[in-house]
Order: C-alpha cells, then structure tokens, then sequence
C-alpha cells in the first residue's frame, strides 16, 4: 500500500486576510485526484497538527476539463485540479489560488475580468433573432475544425496566469479573448462584424500589449492555438487600421448626419 | 418598481428562457450559483437530435416523436414531446445560426450521427462535447443581452426558495449570495427554476458537484408536486473515479464502439490479442437490429448482468470493454476528440489502440417537477399559453432536467440538449403570458412580503451557523450517496429500498445533529452545503419512497420480481398470454407518480396520463430485440 497523501493548502480567509499555510494527510487511494484529496479533507478538516481547521474553499463543478471551474496552482503549475491525478505528482502536493486574480477565499478566485473581456471583443454572433429562420451557412469541414478547437476555450484562466503582462492591476485582455475574437472573425456571419472586433483589439490593453512570451500556449490544458490567434489577430488589426485609413470617407458618409 | 422576470439556473434551459424573455424586450434576473459558462450542460457530449433527414433515411419528426415515446415506455405526456420533435430541426438551425461549430459534411452541411433508441442518423454533433458548444452560443447571446442592459447576471448565488403570497403564488426568490453569505429577497412576475437534475444525491454520478438537486427539493418542500421521482437513469459507459464517473459518450457507439468481453470468464489476456470468435458481443448478439444502441436502460441492465450475475466483468473488476479501437484514429479524433481526450487524461491509456474499462454511473433524472401543457385537439401545443412549463405553483416555471415532462420512463440519448432548449424555448413566452393575466399588478410585490422572506432564510442560516453537533455533513452526504448507490440503480428490491428509507430517516436525524465546520461569511461552503444536504435528503427520500411504491417494471426503474415472464414469441404481440399481462402492467403502472411533501414522508398518488385519452401513439409493448 503506497502512503498516504500529503497536501500543503495556501489558505487566506478573504483577500484581506493574512496568509496560511494548512496540511492534511489523506488515506491513499488508487485514482485519487486533487479534487478527490480535498473532499476527504472536508470529511475530516484536521492539520497535521491536529487542529481542526474549517474545510478550504475551492470552485468545482464538472470534474472532466470542460468547465474550467478548478484551476489552480498545483505544485506551482496552474491547471485543473481535477486532472491532476495524484500518482503523477511530487509530494508533498501543494496547492495555492491563481495569481493574477482577485482573491475570494482559499483557493478561490473572482475570474470575472475574462467575462467582462469577451464582451469588450463583442464575442457572439449577432443573430436576427431566436425565430425559425432555416439553417446557418454552409462551413467548410477545415474551417469547422479549427473554430472548433478555437471554441473549446472554457474561460478557466490558464493563459492569464502564466503571462507576464498580465497582473491584477495591468489592463492587457489576455490570449483568451483575442482567440475567441478570431473565432468569431473566422465564422461566415461572425465575419460581418470583424470589424467591430478588431477596434476593441486595437484599443489599450489589445493585441498589441501581447510581450510574445507564448507562455499562454503551453499553459492551455484544450490545446488551443492561443499565439497563432494572436498573431492572426495582430495582423488583422494592422490590416484594419490601413481599412480605416483608405475607406475613412465612406465611414463618415455611412454614419449619417450630425 | 417595473415587470421583471427571475431565471434560476444558467445552463441551456435557463439561458434559453432568459433569451426568450429578453428578445421580448423583458427585463431578466438571471442566478447562477457558477458563472453561467461552466453550468453542467457543458458535460453532455455526443450531439443533439433532429428529424433534419439529410442521409436519404426518410426520417421525420413523427418517427423521432415515436421513438422517444417508445424509449420513455410511454410514460409522457405526448403533446410536449411532440412539440420538442416538430421544433427539434428548427432548433439545430437555430444554433447553427449561433456560430456553434456543428461537425459538417464534405458539402459543408451539417453532419449527423447515431445515437441509441434510434435507427436513424439523427444527431447534430461538434466533437464529443456538443453541450459545451450549444451553452457556449447561449452564454454569448445573453452575453449580448447583458450588454444591453436587458440581462442581469446574479453568479455565485444561491436559490433558497421561492417567495410566496398568501394565495399560495411565487413573487420572486430569496437568494443567498455566496461569496459574502448575504442574503437576499428579489421580486419578480414569474421565476424559471432550471436548476437541473439531483445526480449527487447518489454521490458520484456523471454529473457535476454543483447538480445537488437542493433547489427542487426546498420548492418540492415548499409546495410544489414532484413527479416521476424514481425514474433515474443509469448511463451504460462510464469510466468509474473516486470523485465522481466520467462519462464515456454514447457516440463513441454511435460512431461504431462495440461493447464486449472475453468469451472466457477470468480471462486476463491483453483485450487486443484476443481474437474476434473469442470475445463475447453480447448486446449485438441479444439486440441484432439495435446492437450496440439499444436505449440506456436495457444496455445498463445488461452489463451489469454480465458482470454481476454472470461474473464476466474484464479483468476481475466490474468492467467491460468499450471498444473504438478499429475505427481510424483520426476519425477518433474529428468526431469523438473530447472524450478520447477524457479517457487518456483520467486513466492514462490511449483508447484510440485499447479497449476503454466502463462500467454504467447514475446520469440523468427523468422525473423532476411536475409542470402543465396546453395542447389543442390536434395535440399540437398552444403557443404562448401561460400553462406551458408551469408547476402546480401560480407564477412558477420549471424547465430542464428539473422538470418531469419529456423523457418518462427512460430518455433516448441526445434528447436532453434538446428538451432542455425546448423546454426553455416555451418556459419564457408563457411566464410573459402569466404575468399578463396574473391578479397582480405586473412589478407590484410587496416590501413586506420580501422582507419577511428574506429574514425567514436570515433566521434559517443564523441556526446553521450554530450546528455545532458531532456529524460532519460531507460524511453524511458520502453516505447517502453510497446508500442511492446500493439500494436505486440499475436493479431494485423492495426489501433493500424499505432499508433504504429508514436509513434516508437516519440521516435526516444525524443532520440535525451536523456540525457546520466553519462560521465565517466568506464563501462558506459547508454551510451552503448543510442547506442543501437537507434538501438533498428529501429528493433521496423521493426517489426511493417512488420506487419502493412502483411494483413494475418500466424503463430505468427495474424490480426483478416484478418483470414479465419472457414472451413466448419473437415479436411480443404474438403472444396473447403476454399481451393480456402486459395490458393489465399497464393498466396498473402506466400512471405518473406523484408526490406532495409532508413532514411525515412524500404523499405518493398515482395519477392518470391525461393525453392517453386521445393519443397520438397507443401504448404499445417496448421490444428492441
């Protein structure tokens, strides 16, 4: 039987709250994962040092990488908890909240920056309406594979965490949501609205604020090919600007009066 | 104060009531208790299905509708569902309109694929993860919604109830804001609960943590009937975890996955040197026109009778192979990538060259809040009728897997997406129509009213905050999820389910005696979760008070000494002697299950399917060998 399981948690009872560090020992069990090691610690949330400690905070949901809720820093690695499976890790196991985003409690923290990017870049089509309106457009089966990774992004913070111009105060809007820009600019509808898309790329804190560090795609657990996006998005951006230049007349004749 | 709307839940069926609500121009609340983007239909992976008929099949909305009533063992009201088939194409176009990456044919069309209970190509995909991508395009256009200021979003919130008037009607919720424990009182002209199914009720299932069941257990509490309680189903492939089961899709079926064991009991050769007339195609031996796909139940009920009565399970464990080791591993990885991806992350094999070890996990709740329908003489649904998706509670709305209403006895795979959308789809225009009609005046609650509510649940969780007793709540919870386990899956007893009760009683008690572990007002999750536990406790209740009472065989719900003696023919109908004992099952059983809360236990009646009184399809015997 393989010893037990030793976890060190960073703990912080809120964002003003001082720092801790807590350690538990859990019963081995074959399979067991980061997630599954911190529910036998709510069943019994005593230290090492025999304390009895109130259970940590952490966010969960699907437990299988699609909802992104579990990221964390697990031996100073961000990704899902829930994919990390014991047997693969160096104990002590060591897990602390991410970095780069307000702190709630544990390791628990506010990502609500990355949704408030996705509308900052209009991220959706614009449909008419919920009405029947018969089929979309035709896709071709390359341009549906790769929108279709491009749209696994779960929005779980991987890519934010692990780039070095973005911190919790700097503005810059992160490889997340300029690649679900492309995405939408790679879509026959999406496309009409490229445009819009790309002014909020080229706005402070856009495409340009990327350091091409590429950090963020080694960090992405969906394998998405977050620097393509940005090197893409770059160049639309530059080609967009020359757009704006060269039909700067028709703009202003299509805004209308005043 | 002006007309507002509430809608509890963010996954497909809440974000498409939303949408209904704001298209019309409605102002809408929406709760969440994870940022709506990570709601649990981002788990369902193998498609959504549509009559579209693009494989020269001949398929048609009527055969879908047939299929699905079948699959249900008839237990439906079959006007919803036919609504949900005749608008299920629509609703295909609709989210291929909303940019989500269908996978597509070499013309570009959309693609579709084979799922159980069907023979025909009729499930719209992307990938293996078709529920992330359809709550994507929801997430995005209420995310548009937002913007304009017709949406908004109430993330990390909890629902604790609804608020209810002296006449007995909702006007709004008391929600509990999770990363401060504040609670609140909000106003509203009608409320959606799509709150989803009660899967870790059963502890680990192939739902996600956050499917407590809490919300429908607190408003079944409160009030509301619950119906069809005991019909849960057990998905027949799933990779079993500590913390929860991984579901391993159907479409890995559909998409040609064959299930098998070695002919050989105890067999320990590596799977891929076993030669093809020794291994053991059971399902495609017993269900030659179905094979593989035959509906969830019945395969779930055969694996486990495999390796449990028969002792067959692969490797001494209580497994057997699904395979998808033949199919090129590029089409592997087109059509099935997520769930290729699932299997190799959490267990470290690569199944495009080895057979994957399954095992059937507890998926999907059949039964849930009992809601209306208004159909015309055609059976044909009413449009904006205020009684579509309402409970029994004036002014509330179910929809989603927390309703009971579109899948009986068993749902056929790549019918949840769908229910759930639809569901959503006709939830909204009728909670606008209620509060057309409704007595009161439209965005008139009282402050009273609000404010007692609110200080009912102050009340509640200042108690909680005091549990000081020696139970920790997660073991009780890890205990009710291995009694659900024992006692309400795949083969039910009567003898272990009166067990099964009184231990469900016992742990109610030990609640009382539970301890909250922590008393802070941050993000207190184990008071959130003492709640919830206790509402968790009543739907355990529920569900095993339904089956205990139900001495039948119907689908998901399966008593072994309740079941038909084998026909003596082929085709059942052949059989008079069967037929005769099948008329009489029906006469019996082919009623819902209704319950009603009470301090005592669920008051269960069992009430007549209106619309089998001029039906659309007569019951028939469910045959699929």
């Amino acid at each position: 039987m393989p010893p037990p399981i030793l976890v060190r948690i960073e703990r912080r009872d809120g964002p003003d709250a001082p720092k801790h560090w807590d350690e538990f020992v859990v019963p081995y069990t074959k399979n067991a994962n980061v997630i599954s090691v911190l529910m036998e610690v709510q069943r019994n949330p005593v230290t090492t040092a025999g304390k009895r400690v109130p259970p940590p905070a952490w966010d969960q949901a699907c437990l299988e990488e699609v909802c992104g809720s579990c990221t964390m820093n697990v031996n100073g690695k961000v990704r899902q908890a829930c994919s990390a499976l014991i047997d693969r890790l160096e104990q002590p196991v060591t897990l602390q909240p991410m970095k780069k985003f307000p702190l709630v409690r544990d390791l628990s923290v506010d990502r609500q920056k990355m949704f408030d990017a996705l509308k900052r870049v209009r991220a959706w089509i614009p449909i008419d309406g919920t009405y029947d309106l018969g089929p979309g457009p035709r896709v071709a089966p390359e341009d549906q594979e790769i929108n279709y990774v491009l749209s696994t992004c779960m929005t779980c913070g991987c890519c934010l965490e692990v780039c070095p111009q973005v911190s919790e105060t700097t503005g810059f809007i992160g490889a997340a949501a300029i690649s679900q820009a492309r995405l939408y600019n790679n879509h026959p509808t999406g496309k009409m609205n490229a445009g819009e898309r790309l002014h909020a790329l080229m706005l402070p804190g856009g495409v340009n604020d990327c350091g091409k560090a590429a950090n963020c795609v080694k960090a992405c657990p969906k394998g998405i090919p977050l620097t393509s996006s940005i090197a893409e998005m770059a160049r639309e951006t530059t080609l967009q600007a020359l757009r704006d230049f060269l039909y700067r007349d028709e703009r202003k004749a299509g805004s209308g009066p005043g | 104060m002006a007309e507002r709307y509430i809608v509890v839940g963010g996954g497909l069926a809440g974000l498409m009531t939303v949408i209904k609500l704001a298209e019309a121009g409605k102002q809408v609340d929406v709760f969440s208790i994870v940022p709506v983007k990570r709601s649990h239909s981002v788990c369902a992976q193998g498609g959504i299905n549509g009559a579209v008929n693009t494989k020269g099949e001949g398929d048609h909305p009527d055969i879908h509708l047939y299929d699905t009533i079948r699959g249900a063992d008839f237990l439906v009201e079959q006007p919803p569902v036919k609504g949900m088939c005749y608008t299920a194409p629509a609703i295909i176009y609709l989210f291929d309109r909303m940019g989500v990456p269908f996978n597509r044919t070499s013309e570009g069309l959309l693609d579709f694929r084979r799922f159980g209970g069907t023979l025909h190509h009729r499930t719209a995909f992307s990938g293996a993860s078709t529920g992330q991508q359809l709550l994507y395009a929801l997430d995005e256009q209420v995310r548009r919604f937002e913007t304009e200021g017709l949406v908004r979003k109430f993330e990390y919130w909890e629902y604790l109830s609804f608020v209810k008037d002296e006449q007995g009607a909702c006007r709004g919720i008391v929600a509990v804001d999770l990363r401060n424990m504040e609670i609140q009182a909000f106003p509203a002209d009608a409320v959606c609960l799509a709150t989803g199914g009660p899967g870790i009720v059963y502890g680990r299932s192939t739902n996600s943590t956050i499917n407590t069941g809490s919300a429908n257990g607190r408003t079944y509490m409160d009030g509301a009937v619950y119906a069809n309680a005991e019909f849960i189903q057990v998905h027949p492939t799933a990779i079993p975890g500590q913390d929860k089961h991984r579901l391993m899709s159907e479409s890995a079926r559909g998409e040609g996955g064959r299930i098998w064991v070695p002919r050989k009991k105890g067999d320990t050769r590596d799977p891929r040197s076993i030669p093809e007339p020794e291994r053991w195609y059971f399902l495609e031996e017993k269900y030659p026109k179905y094979k593989n796909l035959v509906p969830r139940d019945v395969a779930s009920r055969e694996i486990v009778h495999v390796v449990r009565d028969l002792g067959m399970g692969v490797t001494g464990e209580e497994a057997v192979y699904l395979d998808v080791s033949h199919i090129p591993a590029d089409v592997l990885d087109r059509k099935l990538g997520g769930i290729m991806e699932i299997y190799e992350k959490f267990v470290g094999v690569d199944p495009r060259h080895m057979p994957m070890k399954i095992f059937p996990a507890v998926h999907y709740s059949m039964g849930g809040l009992w809601v209306d329908y208004e159909a015309d003489a055609n059976n044909d649904m009413v449009k904006d009728s205020p009684r579509q998706q309402a409970t029994n509670v004036p002014g509330l709305y179910a929809a989603g897997e927390c309703d009971y209403a579109y899948h009986g006895a068993n749902r056929l795979g790549a019918n949840s997406l769908l229910s759930c959308i639809y569901a959503g789809m006709i939830a909204g225009p009728a909670m606008i129509s209620h509060a057309k009609n409704a007595a009161p005046k439209k965005g008139e609650v009282p402050q009273g009213l609000l404010q007692g509510a609110q200080k009912q649940w102050v009340e509640r969780f200042e108690s909680i905050y005091k549990m000081a007793g020696n139970e920790n709540p997660y073991v009780i919870g890890r205990d009710m999820g291995e009694l659900m386990q024992r006692v309400s899956t795949v083969v039910k007893h009567n003898r272990e389910l009166d067990e099964g009760i009184q231990a469900i009683r016992g742990m109610k008690e030990r609640w009382k005696n539970a301890n909250v572990l922590d008393t802070g007002r941050t993000l207190n999750q184990s008071a959130a979760y003492v709640n919830q536990l206790g509402n968790m406790l009543e739907i355990a209740e529920l569900i095993l008070v339904g089956g205990r009472r139900r001495d039948e065989c119907r689908g998901s719900h399966y008593k072994s000494e309740f079941d038909l003696p084998q026909p003596k023919t082929r085709d059942p109908r052949q059989d008079p002697e069967w037929m005769e004992a099948w008329r009489k099952r029906n006469e019996k059983w082919l009623k819902f299950t209704v319950a009603r809360w009470s301090p005592e236990g669920p008051q269960v009646t069992f009430e007549p399917i209106k619309s089998l009184s001029s039906p659309i399809l007569k019951p028939e015997p469910r045959w699929y060998a």
